[in-house]
C-alpha cells in the first residue's frame, strides 16, 4: 500500500465535503487525513486529502472524484516537488523540574509555546509528519494531556498551479 | 411570481408534459402551481412507484422521468426507485418538498435530510437555499441528468422557498466548471481499436445498457454488419440488436445463454460497448479468460474503464458518436468460422411436460404474438430471466428491467411509465407473484388512468428465484412460501380491470388473444410449477 497525496479543488458549497468524504467511506477507501480551506477564490475550496492504496485503487479514487459535479480538478501531488506542512497542538504535563528540558526540545524542533499552565505547556508544532511525529516521541515520556493535528495541507513548489494542470 | 410557479415554468421549458407525484404538506404550493398548468400529473398510490413510473417513461420516452413529492416519508419512499435508475443510469430530476428552510435540523414534523440520504446513489443533488438560484438549480438538474452518463438528479425545496416571490428568467445555457463530460472519443483510441479489430480472429461484441440509453442501435447494426462481428449483450444491453440477426449471440452472464458465455470464453478480443462489465455479466466467464483476450472498454463514464475488468483499449465517450467514427476506420472481416463455432456452442433444451403452464414458453408464444414495436417490463427474480431469455429483440421493441440493483416490484410501474410515453405502443409487465405483491397498489394507477397494459402475472406461490438458491446451496428452503396469496383475478376485478386465470400451455394463445384486443388493463395469470427452474 502507497501514500499519496491528492489536493482537489472543490465548489465552496455546504455538502461538498460530505459528498468527498461519503465516497470514501462508500467505497471502502481508506484516508490517512483530509484538511480543507478556502482558496484564492472565494467561490473555490481546496482539500489535500492523503491516502492510501495501490495504483488501481487510486485511479479509481481519482476518477471517482472527478465524477462528482462539485470536483472541480483533482491532481496527485509528486512527493519531490512539493511541500508539505501539518499544525500540532499538542498539551504536555509538566511540573518545575521538567519544564526546562520541554522547552529546550521545543527550542530545537524550532516549535512555539502557546500556553502554559501550572502543570501544562501547550506547544504548537508546524512541520512535515515525519517532524511533528518525532516531537511526539519525544514528549511521550513527559505524559501527553492531548494533542490536535490539522493533516497535512500540501502545495507544488515553483510556478506549477494546480488549476492549469491538464486532465490526467 | 412565485418559486413554486417558477418550478413548474422551468418543467414546461424542459419541455415536461407528464409528472409522476404524491403529495403532501411540504409541497402544496407546487401543486397548486401544477393545477394552474397543463402538465399531466399522475397520482401514485406509494411514492416508490412514482419514480419507477419515472424511469420506465423516461427510458421509453428518450426524455428526462420528473417526480415530485413532499418531504420525509414522501421522500424516503422515493429512496429506492432512485437507486433502481442510478444503478441502471436512468435520467430522472426528482422534485422533493423540505420543511421551512430555518426550521431545517430541529428534526420537524416530516422532516428527513434527503439530500443525505441518497447521496450515494444520485448523480448530483441540490437543497435550494435561495429561491431566486431555482431557476438555475433547474436548468442545471435537467443537464446533468440527460448529458454524459444518464442519471437522477433531486432538487430538495424548503417549503417557505417554494412560497419566496422571485424574478424569473430561465437559463439559456448551463455551465458547470466541474462537469464537462467527454462525449466524443479520443480518435487515437479508435485507431487503436480499429487496428485490433483488424488484428483479431474471435473478435465478440458484448452491448450493453449504455447503447440503448444513447440510441446508437442503428450504428451498432452498421458496425456489425459491416465488421462481421458477431454480437452479445448484457441483460441491460438487450434489445441493442435484433435477435434474429445473423451475427446475434445472445446474453452473456450468469444467466445468459451458454453459446454467448462461450463465446466470450474463446474470444481473443472482446469489445465492450456501454457497459460495466458488472459481476452478472462478467460472471459466465472462467477466471482464465484474461489472459488470452484483449479488451476494448467503450464507455461514456471514465470511472467504469478499469473499475471490475481490466482493460487494453479504452475509449471514452458516448456509445453512439463513437461507433459512428468506429465505423469509418473498420474493414469486413471473415468470421464466418468463428460464428459457427459459436453457433455449435448451443444447448438444445428438451421440454418438461408439467401439469402446469410453461413460463419460457408462455413468454415465446406471447412475444410471436406482440408486434414489433412492443415493450415489455420484467420484474425481478426468475421472471426477469424467463422473460429475458425467451423475448425476441427486434428493432423498434424494447426491454425493460431493474438490472443493476435488481428491484422487485419494479414492473407495475416501470410499465405505466412506459405506456404513457407510448399510449400507442403494446407494454408488458411480467411480474412474479412476489414482485407483484411488492407494487401492487399501483394498479390503481393503471386502472384509474385506463392505461391498455397487459401484466402477465407468473404464479409459483413463491420467490421463485430465492427457492432455487436454497434448493442448490441448502437442499431445503426458508422463508419462501407466499401462503394465503390472494386470488388476483378478483383482486384485479376489484381494481375495475379484466383478467383471465391460466393453467395450462393449450389455454395461453386464446388468452394472449383476449389480453391484446383489451382496451384497458388485463392481467394474463400463469399458474407454474413450484419447482420450475430459471434456465
Amino acid at each position: 500500500m502507497n501514500r499519496h497525496i491528492l489536493s482537489v479543488l472543490v465548489e465552496n458549497q455546504s455538502g461538498v465535503l460530505s459528498r468527498v468524504s461519503g465516497l470514501f467511506s462508500r467505497r471502502g477507501y481508506n484516508i490517512d487525513s483530509l484538511s480543507v480551506g478556502e482558496t484564492e477564490n472565494p467561490k473555490i475550496s481546496r482539500m489535500t486529502i492523503v491516502v492510501q492504496g495501490d495504483d488501481h485503487i487510486l485511479e479509481q479514487i481519482k476518477k471517482q472524484l472527478n465524477k462528482l459535479i462539485d470536483v472541480i480538478k483533482v491532481a496527485e501531488l509528486d512527493v519531490h516537488q512539493s511541500v508539505f506542512r501539518e499544525l500540532a497542538l499538542i498539551k504536555v504535563k509538566t511540573t518545575m523540574a521538567a519544564r526546562a528540558s520541554i522547552i529546550e526540545i521545543v527550542d530545537i524542533f524550532r516549535a512555539k509555546i502557546v500556553d502554559v499552565a501550572n502543570d501544562t505547556l501547550t506547544v504548537e508544532m508546524t512541520g512535515d509528519e515525519e517532524k511533528i511525529e518525532a516531537f511526539i516521541n519525544i514528549m511521550a515520556p513527559y505524559g501527553i494531556v492531548e494533542i490536535v493535528r490539522t493533516g497535512l495541507s500540501a502545495i507544488e513548489r515553483g510556478n506549477k498551479e494546480i488549476k492549469k494542470y491538464e486532465e490526467d | 411570481m412565485k418559486a413554486s410557479e417558477a418550478i413548474i415554468k422551468c418543467l414546461i421549458e424542459e419541455k415536461v408534459n407528464t409528472v409522476f407525484g404524491y403529495p403532501g404538506g411540504a409541497i402544496v404550493s407546487v401543486y397548486e402551481a401544477l393545477r394552474k398548468s397543463k402538465i399531466h400529473h399522475v397520482l401514485v398510490r406509494h411514492e416508490q412507484g412514482a419514480a419507477h413510473s419515472a424511469s420506465g417513461y423516461a427510458r421509453v420516452s428518450g426524455k428526462t422521468g420528473v417526480c415530485i413529492t413532499t418531504s420525509g416519508p414522501g421522500a424516503t419512499n422515493l429512496i429506492t426507485g432512485i437507486a433502481s435508475a442510478y444503478m441502471d443510469s436512468i435520467p430522472l430530476v426528482v422534485i422533493t418538498g423540505q420543511v421551512r428552510s430555518d426550521m431545517i435540523g430541529r428534526d420537524m414534523f416530516q422532516e428527513a435530510d434527503i439530500t443525505g440520504a441518497t447521496e450515494s446513489f444520485t448523480k448530483h443533488s441540490y437543497l435550494v437555499k435561495e429561491a431566486n438560484e431555482l431557476p438555475r438549480i433547474m436548468k442545471e438538474a435537467f443537464y446533468i441528468a440527460a448529458t454524459g452518463r444518464p442519471g437522477p438528479v433531486l432538487i430538495d425545496v424548503p417549503s417557505d422557498i417554494q412560497d419566496a416571490r422571485i424574478d424569473f428568467v430561465y437559463p439559456e445555457w448551463v455551465d458547470i466548471r466541474g462537469y464537462k463530460p467527454t462525449l466524443k472519443g479520443h480518435i487515437g483510441q479508435i485507431k487503436k481499436a480499429a487496428k485490433a479489430i483488424a488484428e483479431s480472429e474471435r473478435p465478440l461484441i458484448v452491448a450493453g445498457g449504455g447503447v440503448t440509453l444513447s440510441h446508437a442501435e442503428p450504428e451498432l447494426l452498421s458496425f456489425v454488419e459491416k465488421t462481421g462481428i458477431p454480437a452479445a449483450h448484457t441483460l441491460m444491453g438487450k434489445g441493442a440488436l435484433p435477435s434474429g440477426n445473423a451475427h446475434y449471440v445472445g446474453m452473456i452472464g450468469t444467466h445468459g445463454f451458454p453459446e454467448a458465455n462461450a463465446a466470450l470464453s474463446k474470444s481473443d478480443l472482446l469489445i465492450f460497448i456501454g457497459a460495466r462489465i458488472a459481476d452478472r455479466t462478467w460472471g459466465g466467464a472462467s477466471e482464465k479468460l484474461l489472459e488470452n483476450t484483449r479488451i476494448i472498454h467503450i464507455d461514456v463514464d471514465p470511472a467504469e474503464i478499469g473499475k471490475n475488468v481490466g482493460t487494453q483499449i479504452p475509449v471514452v465517450g458516448d456509445a453512439k458518436q463513437i461507433l459512428l467514427d468506429l465505423n469509418e476506420k473498420v474493414e469486413s472481416k471473415n468470421t464466418a468460422g468463428w460464428i459457427s463455432e459459436i453457433q455449435s456452442f448451443k444447448k438444445s433444451g428438451t421440454r418438461k411436460e408439467t401439469q402446469a403452464v410453461n413460463p419460457k414458453y408462455a413468454i415465446k408464444l406471447l412475444s410471436d404474438m406482440l408486434s414489433d414495436e412492443a415493450i415489455l417490463v420484467a420484474d425481478v427474480g426468475q421472471n426477469q430471466l424467463w422473460a429475458a431469455r425467451n423475448f425476441e429483440d427486434r428493432m423498434g421493441r424494447k426491454f425493460l428491467t431493474s438490472g443493476g440493483l435488481g428491484t422487485m416490484g419494479y414492473a407495475l410501474p416501470a410499465a405505466a411509465g412506459a405506456k404513457l410515453a407510448a399510449p400507442e405502443r403494446q407494454v408488458v409487465a411480467v411480474v412474479g407473484d412476489g414482485g407483484f405483491q411488492m407494487s401492487m397498489s399501483e394498479l390503481g394507477t393503471i386502472s384509474a388512468n385506463k392505461m391498455g397494459i397487459v401484466i402477465l402475472l407468473f404464479n409459483n406461490g413463491r420467490l421463485g428465484m430465492v427457492r432455487e438458491l436454497q434448493d442448490q446451496v441448502y437442499k431445503a428452503t426458508s422463508g419462501v412460501d407466499l401462503d394465503k396469496n390472494p386470488d388476483f383475478i378478483k383482486l384485479c376485478e376489484a381494481y375495475g380491470m379484466k383478467g383471465m386465470r391460466v393453467s395450462r400451455d393449450a389455454e395461453l394463445e386464446a388468452a394472449f388473444q383476449k389480453a391484446l384486443r383489451s382496451k384497458g388493463p388485463f392481467v394474463v395469470e400463469c399458474m407454474v410449477d413450484a419447482h420450475e427452474s430459471t434456465l
